[in-house]
Formats: structure tokens, C-alpha cells, sequence
């Protein structure tokens, strides 16, 4: 039986996974007592914490970042059998219990490779073991340490002594300190990770056999639901308790602060008791029009940081021979889900555990902490596998939601929210406006300037902001909210987390350049402004905005120019990896240099090809790619075809190739989704894109482009984040495809045929005057 | 409440539950199954989907009172991680998946829609699959997956 089948199998009840398999285990490592580190009683510093090997030889290696379909389950196992020279089938691994694994924080951020698989946190502790094991064999045996080799949980000596890890440790604590010298295995020797083994969710999966947090059942569980206001600054009135008394299998309305729930007997009893039951809300500030959202964005008071400002921009935008200006916009857009949020929350007088599809079990522990008054030990928050996230979607505040009404009816209850829930309140991406300017002489950029406001309101709860997320507001905590500073915040060190400067940029502060690119005169200033809605990190947060903006604006200036857009940002660039992707991307894709646009629809042909290109310093330095779209656009129908993707991508030494072209290709088609028809969408009072009707997503039937993704497998750098890095750069280089295509400059994703028609009406207008 | 009988992968059940709650909640709840799963309880996204008479049915709006004499096949009803569906097989083989979610929706759909018509080209699969959403994306790797079973069945 393959490793999959087995351990999902017996994963009957996610229950199993955390109290079940390798009693001793589990115990051992909850015996551990009590440390400090973030509240924390798991020890990072110590082996310990994150492998155990038991009496039968297994190795169960305790993670704090998980899967969310994103592949880190298998990429991790690969990492663990890897160091430990061992096979797949040995190593069990368990992600983020807030009873047994260290806390690593969120798994979110492309931040799980960077922090898992280099010199650090579970890679070096799996080195560290291997190390340990061959120290004790050499004692066992009285040999040295270089005599030894390790196969398949086997270390034989070169006398030929066999010796079993469970021999040497089987059940029994390592006792000593995650090594910072160990030294991690060579790329060059890798046999497993490296590899493009096959996830290992995937026959449960295919057969319907994966457990899942919407499956977790417990004994005696109820069922609840939410009752969420009916517009966005509403607040509670009254409640009719009487007029769900009598509705089957009702058990308690509760009632905190604006929160309001409802649990039944069974789901679809609470479902519907939830529907009669009689709620008055009152209605609070009006929000602003969705028609003018992004002039009442840039209107508003904001907090404000000058990220770099070379102090020369407006001498060089007054003298130069050409200025350049755009500005770039970008709505608000969802998780959204497949499946609707959901957590299962066993809340007793002293105790609770809460399971959560939560990215963050340690902050949300702490949060959970807070709501339901209980000391930090006493609450327990195990990861269990939800619908794809793709970011802070509703897990946090589901399992808010459970908790709270567990504990009013003191049994277990299950919540999962509604459609429309989901959809009305969760942590939005945010909207965005980019103003960018570009000074122009002797066909060079002298200068570039770009300015960004962002809506902002909560976000991730962390571990003390609960009001960060719908519930914990209605329970009265406060969101974090942007405090505008009328003094603009000067950032002293170049930061490019949000990919807010432009990768032509030299990013010279503090007497360093380090952008990736050559232009010094330079200028970026981002103010976040109030949201009212909230937002949190979306894949690509910010990231996928800004580098819209200035893709798109480097294209315009190569129009401009009269120059082949590749041709001018190889002239700006000055990182090694950016040159070499945009160079691998556009060869792969027998890109044909000449300037844009090449409007073949201005020939009167009905479906006009185009290509363009973007590329990206994922967070500054966190991976590298470019990617080449080609499309076709139908001018009378407003149209775009994608036809052929091309992506080069360098994230370092690649622990699983499939499983990055898995992320790639998603990433490349959400990202379509994205640039063609997702928008969040609000009337005066309230979120009317609640259901798949009105927040459109491309369904299974899309137009679907060739892809083709390249692979840089750098083995001597870092590796690095992956998961992001394509979708950043759909919506530019899809734009730069549709002006190659058309002539027509879309500066507003998402890229519609009602706007693709709009603007070609408009284009044709204006040719006409001319 | 009342006494309903349903046939669910080739068994049958007796069960007591109210006759208008949707037959996914009975799958889920009161059988245990994983398969078919909320997404949207509108019909709109293919996550509940199951094969009843020998159509994909989204059984999130569809009352348990009305399923009658026929019999219900869910994702799980269709092979074991042992023996999978050769469907199911070529969607491992393919790794067509991430998170999962949808998997129901996808692989009941278009084995309904080529067991109506085994000869259906590629545009045609599409359309049948027009209402099934996947939001990780995978659609490349499932239709890969797909064509590659109606090949081999066609064979």
C-alpha cells in the first residue's frame, strides 16, 4: 500500500492524526514542559520539537507550517526522508497542533520554503538528527564518524555493521539542541527532495476519502450558524429568540455584543432556524460609491511613508523633454473560497480545542484565548485542511464563530458559513490606486515616480487582534485601523516586501543600492488609507497591484520610446536572476523584437494577436520570473483569448518540480480569473457580489492557454517562495498583450468586454478625428 | 421527521431525518461521506455533486424526499484509493488537483457527461463541465486528466 493510501486511510476522524498514531510519541512530545518563546511551550531550539523517532524505527517530524493544497505536506515529508536518508514510508509528518508542533508563526507570505527548507527552523533540525544518529552509531559501534553511511533508516558502517535508527533512539529523546552548524545535504546529493514525486494527498483525494475540517465530526457535536448583519456598519437592535423557540431541533440563540448565532441539532435545522429567526439591525454610515471609489480613495487623509525618494524627481519632471503620467487601478477582490469556511470548536468549563483551517494556529490560539476568557494553555488549535485559501480567507473567523457558541451550550458545534456569508465578509484584497509619472530625454527614463494609496482595515488577528476579522468585531474588539500621519514616515532601509518599488529602480538608501535595477532618480510613496471593508493578504497581496502598475507603465514608456519592451527593461535591469528569466522566458517564447503595438486589429481583422511581458523580484528577492502571454483579442465582442503562456521561473533549488508547476499553472489561470472578470462590488449599504452570479470567476469551460514553464533550479542559491510569484504577473503582462493586440491601454483590472468594448469604441472614435 | 430509504453506493439506508433538508447534508452528516461537499448551496459551483440516474445532480438544492427509488453514486461510491475509477486513476496519474475541494464536481461530472456520450470531443467536455468551478486553478491538468480517460475508454 502506497504511503498515501495508508496514512489517509487511517486518518478516520482527524481526531486520529492528533491523539492517535505513536501514542509514546505524542506523549513524548507533549511531555515537554513549559517554554516562553511567542507563548509557546514547544522549544525551537531543542531537537525535540520537531523529530521523534519511535520504537518501530518511524519518524515523526512536527511542522508549524502546513498545506493548503499548495503541496507543503509532500514537500516537507521529502525534506524530512531526505536528511535522514530514509524513505518516504517512514516519515509521518504532523502540521501545526498547537499541543505538540513549534509555533512558526502563519504559514502564508511565500515564506514556508524560505523558512523550512534552508538553514533553519525543521531542515536544520533534520540535519541536525541525521548528525546526532551517526555521533551515537559511531559510539555504539567504536568506529569513527566518517565511517558510516544511511539508507532507508538504515546507517551501516564501513565494517559493514547494520544499525537500525531505533536501535540508537527508537522512543527515547534526543536531548540536545537544534545544531546551527549541522550541515544540510547537497542538492547534488539529493534522491528524494528534488524529486517530482507525486503529492501524496492524491488518492485520497480522487476518491473522496480525504478528510477534510468541513468532515471533522465529534461526539455530540451541534450545529450552528451565524446571523451576520445585513449591511456593513449595521448594528444590533433586537432579537426575537421567541420566533425560533419552536423551530425542530433548536438549541440556543447566542447573543454577544452584534454577534449573533444559532444552534441546532442538525445543520439543516440551524440553517434554517437561522432564517426565521427575527434579527432588527440598525443602520449605520452610508459607504461610499462604488462608481467614484477609487477618486474617494485618493481623497482621503492617509498614513503615509515615503519607501524612496532620491530627492530629484520634480527637477528632472520640469526639465525633461517628455513626461510621462498614468494611473492604474485595481478593485477590491475575494478569497473566495470553493468551500465556504468552516471549524469545529469543543469548548469545556477549563479547556477547548478548536479545529481550525486556520493558517495561523498559534496566533489564533492566542486570539481564541481572549474571546473565550480562557488561559492560553487551556486552548488547543489543530490544523485541519479546509478549501483552497489563497490567504486569510473566513478560517480565522469561523473558528471564532465555533468556540463561541460551543461554549455558550458547553458541547462541541460545527459551523460553516452560508455562501453569501463568506462572501459579504471576508478580508477582501485590497483596492488600489497607482499614479505613476516618468520623465523622458534622449529616449532614456531620467525619472520615475510612482505614488499608491491603499485601502486597508484589519487584516490577519495575529496573536491580540481579533477585531482584525468580522467576528471579533461584532464582539466588540477593535480592528487595526490606518492612522493617517500628517507628517509623511520616511522609511530608513530599503524595504520591497510589497513590491512597491519598481524592479528598474536603483533603491538607493542609507548609501546602498539595493533595487534590482539601474535608474537613480526615484520616488515612491504608498499611503494606506481607511478601508470600509476589511482587508487582508490575498495571494500576491499588494504585490499583484503594484507590479500591474508598473509593468504596464514600463510597457507604456517603450511605446513611447518606439522601443521592443524587452529590449528596454534588460536596459534598466540590474539583477543577475531578473535578467536571466526575462531572457530565458522570452527566448522559450521566440519573443520577436520590435516595438509595440502591433494592432492587428487596426487591419480590420476580427481576432487580433498580441503578446507582452512582465516580470517580477517577488517581494524584492523572495523568487524571480517572467512571463510572456500571448492572446487574441475579439474586438466586437470585447474578448481576450489567452493562447500561450510562457513563464521562466527561478525560486532556488526546487524541493518538488511537479508541485511547482502545479503552483504555477494555477497561478497563472487564478491570475486570469483576476485580470478578466473578479471584482467585489457594493451598493450603499452593502456587498451585493455574494454568490458566483455576482463575483464572476472563470468556470471549468475558460479558454484555457498552452503553458509552458521553465525552470531555472538554481541549486547554489537559497530557496526561495513560489507560490505567488506567477499569478503577480498575469494581469500586467496580459494588459501589455491586449495593447500589443489592439492599441488600447486598459489601466483598470479587471480587464472586461464591457471596458475591452468601451475602449475600443473610444480608440476608434479618436482615430476617426484624426 | 420521517422515515426516508435511500440507496447510496450500492446500499440502503433508513433514515429519520425532516424530508425537505438537502440531500447533501444527509450524505455528510448522516452517512459520514467526504465526497460531496458545501460550496455555495445554490447550485452554482459543483462541490455537492453526486451521479443520480445516471446524471450529475447538485445534491445542495435537492431534497432528500425527492430522491425516491434512484440510486445516489458519490465520489467515494466511485472507486477506492485500492481500486480507483480509471477516471479517478488518470486524475492521479495527472496530479490533477490542489486543494480538492471541487473534485466531486469535476470528476462526477464528466464521467456523467461521457457516459451520455463516450464519443464527446474535447469542446464538448468543456461545456459540459461549464457550471463546475475549481478556484485553485487546476484546470489544466484535470482536462488532461479527462481526455485521457475518454481515450482510453473509446480504446
Amino acid at each position: 500500500m502506497t504511503l498515501s493510501r495508508r496514512k489517509f486511510l487511517e486518518m478516520s476522524g482527524v481526531l486520529v492524526v492528533a491523539f492517535g498514531s505513536g501514542s509514546s510519541l505524542t506523549s513524548l512530545a507533549v511531555g515537554q514542559g513549559a517554554f516562553d518563546t511567542h507563548a509557546s511551550h514547544i522549544d525551537p531550539d531543542k531537537l525535540d520539537s520537531w523529530i521523534a523517532i519511535g520504537s518501530d524505527g518511524k519518524i515523526t517530524a512536527y511542522t508549524g507550517k502546513c498545506d493548503f493544497g499548495q503541496g507543503m505536506y509532500t514537500a516537507q515529508v521529502q525534506l524530512i526522508a531526505e536528511e535522514l536518508c530514509a524513505s518516504l514510508e517512514q516519515v509521518d509528518l504532523i502540521q501545526c497542533d498547537t499541543a505538540i508542533t513549534p509555533d512558526q508563526g502563519t504559514t502564508s507570505g511565500s515564506q514556508s520554503t524560505p523558512t523550512n527548507f534552508n538553514m533553519e527552523s525543521l531542515a536544520l533540525a533534520a540535519a541536525t538528527a541525521r548528525e546526532t544518529l551517526i555521533t551515537m552509531a559511531s559510539k555504539h559501534v567504536g568506529e569513527p564518524v566518517d565511517a558510516f553511511t544511511m539508507n532507508e533508516g538504515i546507517i551501516t558502517s564501513r565494517s559493514g555493521r547494520k544499525i537500525k535508527f531505533a536501535e540508537l533512539i527508537g522512543g527515547r529523546r534526543f536531548d540536545v539542541a537544534v545544531s546551527p552548524a549541522a550541515k544540510r545535504r547537497s542538492p547534488k546529493e539529493w534522491r528524494i527532495l528534488g524529486k517530482p514525486i507525486p503529492s501524496l494527498d492524491r488518492s485520497a483525494l480522487m476518491t473522496g476519502r480525504f478528510p477534510f475540517v468541513q468532515n471533522v465530526r465529534v461526539e455530540g457535536m451541534l450545529h450552528g450558524r451565524v446571523v451576520r448583519p445585513p449591511e456593513i456598519n449595521a448594528v444590533l437592535s433586537d432579537v426575537d429568540q421567541g420566533s425560533v423557540r419552536q423551530s425542530p431541533g433548536y438549541v440556543k440563540t447566542v447573543i454577544n455584543k452584534n454577534f449573533v448565532g444559532v444552534v441546532a441539532e442538525k445543520q439543516w435545522q440551524a440553517i434554517e432556524a437561522a432564517r426565521l429567526l427575527k434579527v432588527t439591525w440598525k443602520s449605520g454610515l452610508e459607504l461610499p460609491s462604488g462608481d467614484r471609489f477609487y477618486e474617494w480613495l485618493r481623497s482621503q487623509s492617509s498614513e503615509t511613508e515615503v519607501v524612496l525618494d532620491s530627492n530629484d524627481i520634480d527637477r528632472h519632471l520640469s526639465g525633461s523633454v517628455q513626461n510621462l503620467n498614468a494611473t492604474y487601478v485595481y478593485p477590491y477582490q475575494m478569497h473566495a473560497s470553493l468551500g465556504t469556511s468552516c471549524a469545529v470548536a469543543d469548548v469545556k468549563k477549563d479547556r477547548a480545542t478548536i479545529w481550525s483551517a486556520t493558517q495561523s494556529v498559534y496566533p489564533t490560539r492566542s486570539c481564541l484565548s481572549k474571546i473565550l476568557g480562557l488561559p492560553l494553555e487551556s486552548v488547543r488549535v489543530i490544523y485541519t485542511r479546509g478549501s483552497g485559501c489563497y490567504g486569510l480567507n473566513g478560517a480565522d473567523a469561523v473558528s471564532f464563530d465555533a468556540a463561541l457558541m460551543s461554549q455558550a451550550v458547553g458541547r462541541p458545534v460545527r459551523v460553516q458559513l452560508s455562501r453569501q456569508d463568506e462572501m459579504a465578509w471576508e478580508n477582501y484584497g485590497a483596492a488600489c490606486v497607482i499614479d505613476q509619472q516618468a520623465a523622458i530625454k534622449n529616449g532614456d527614463i531620467t525619472a520615475w515616480s510612482c505614488e499608491a494609496w491603499q485601502a486597508s482595515r484589519g487584516g490577519r488577528p495575529g496573536y491580540d487582534h481579533p477585531g482584525n476579522v468580522i467576528t471579533g468585531m461584532l464582539l466588540g474588539y477593535v480592528a487595526n485601523e490606518v492612522k493617517p500621519n500628517p507628517i509623511p514616515k520616511r522609511v530608513k532601509e530599503f524595504r520591497n516586501g510589497d513590491n512597491s518599488v519598481p524592479s528598474y529602480f536603483a533603491g538607493f538608501v542609507n548609501g546602498k543600492c539595493e533595487g534590482a535595477g539601474s535608474l537613480a532618480s526615484e520616488r515612491v510613496v504608498v499611503h494606506r488609507v481607511r478601508s470600509p471593508f476589511f482587508t487582508g493578504p490575498l495571494r500576491s497581496p499588494i504585490r499583484l497591484q503594484n507590479t500591474f502598475a508598473h509593468e504596464s507603465f514600463m510597457d507604456e514608456i517603450a511605446t513611447s520610446l518606439k522601443v521592443d519592451p524587452v529590449a528596454l527593461r534588460l536596459r534598466y535591469l540590474r539583477d543577475p536572476h531578473m535578467i536571466e528569466v526575462l531572457k530565458l522566458a522570452t527566448e522559450r517564447a521566440a519573443w520577436k523584437t520590435r516595438s509595440s503595438a502591433r494592432r492587428d486589429a487596426m487591419n480590420g481583422e476580427a481576432a487580433a494577436y498580441g503578446r507582452g511581458v512582465a516580470c517580477v523580484a517577488y517581494e524584492g528577492d523572495n523568487g524571480f520570473a517572467a512571463l510572456v502571454a500571448e492572446v487574441r483579442v475579439f474586438r466586437t465582442e470585447g474578448r481576450v483569448v489567452p493562447m500561450r503562456f510562457t513563464i521562466a521561473i527561478d525560486s532556488g533549488p526546487v524541493s518538488n518540480p511537479d508541485g511547482l508547476r502545479n503552483q504555477t499553472e494555477g497561478g497563472i489561470l487564478q491570475g486570469l480569473s483576476r485580470a478578466l472578470c473578479e471584482r467585489v462590488t457594493w451598493d450603499g449599504r452593502k456587498i451585493t457580489s455574494t454568490d458566483w452570479e455576482s463575483y464572476q470567476s472563470l468556470y471549468l469551460d475558460m479558454e484555457t492557454p498552452e503553458i509552458n514553464v521553465v525552470i531555472v533550479n538554481r541549486a547554489d542559491g537559497p530557496a526561495t517562495g513560489a507560490g505567488e510569484t506567477a499569478i503577480t504577473l498575469v494581469a500586467a503582462a496580459v494588459g501589455n498583450a491586449i495593447y500589443d493586440a489592439t492599441g488600447i491601454r486598459l489601466r483598470e483590472v479587471p480587464f472586461t468586454p464591457d471596458r475591452i468594448k468601451a475602449a475600443v469604441k473610444k480608440s476608434t472614435a479618436e482615430n476617426q478625428l484624426v | 421527521m420521517k422515515t426516508i430509504s435511500i440507496k447510496v453506493n450500492g446500499q440502503t439506508h433508513q433514515l429519520d431525518v425532516d424530508p425537505k433538508t438537502p440531500l447533501l447534508f444527509v450524505l455528510s452528516d448522516e452517512l459520514g461521506l467526504r465526497g460531496p461537499k458545501f460550496g455555495c448551496g445554490l447550485a452554482q459551483c459543483g462541490s455537492c455533486t453526486v451521479i443520480y440516474r445516471g446524471r450529475a445532480l447538485r445534491s445542495c438544492v435537492f431534497p432528500v424526499e425527492a430522491v425516491g427509488e434512484g440510486e445516489i453514486t458519490t465520489l467515494e461510491g466511485l472507486g477506492t484509493p485500492e481500486k480507483p475509477h480509471l477516471l479517478q486513476q488518470a486524475f492521479i496519474e495527472e496530479g490533477a488537483a490542489q486543494c480538492g475541494f471541487c473534485l466531486s464536481g469535476v470528476i462526477l461530472t464528466a464521467k456523467a457527461a461521457l457516459d451520455e456520450k463516450p464519443q464527446a470531443s474535447e469542446a464538448e467536455i468543456r461545456e459540459a463541465l461549464g457550471g463546475v468551478l475549481c478556484r485553485c486553478f487546476a484546470h489544466t491538468r484535470m482536462l488532461r486528466a479527462i481526455l485521457k480517460y475518454a481515450g482510453q475508454r473509446k480504446s
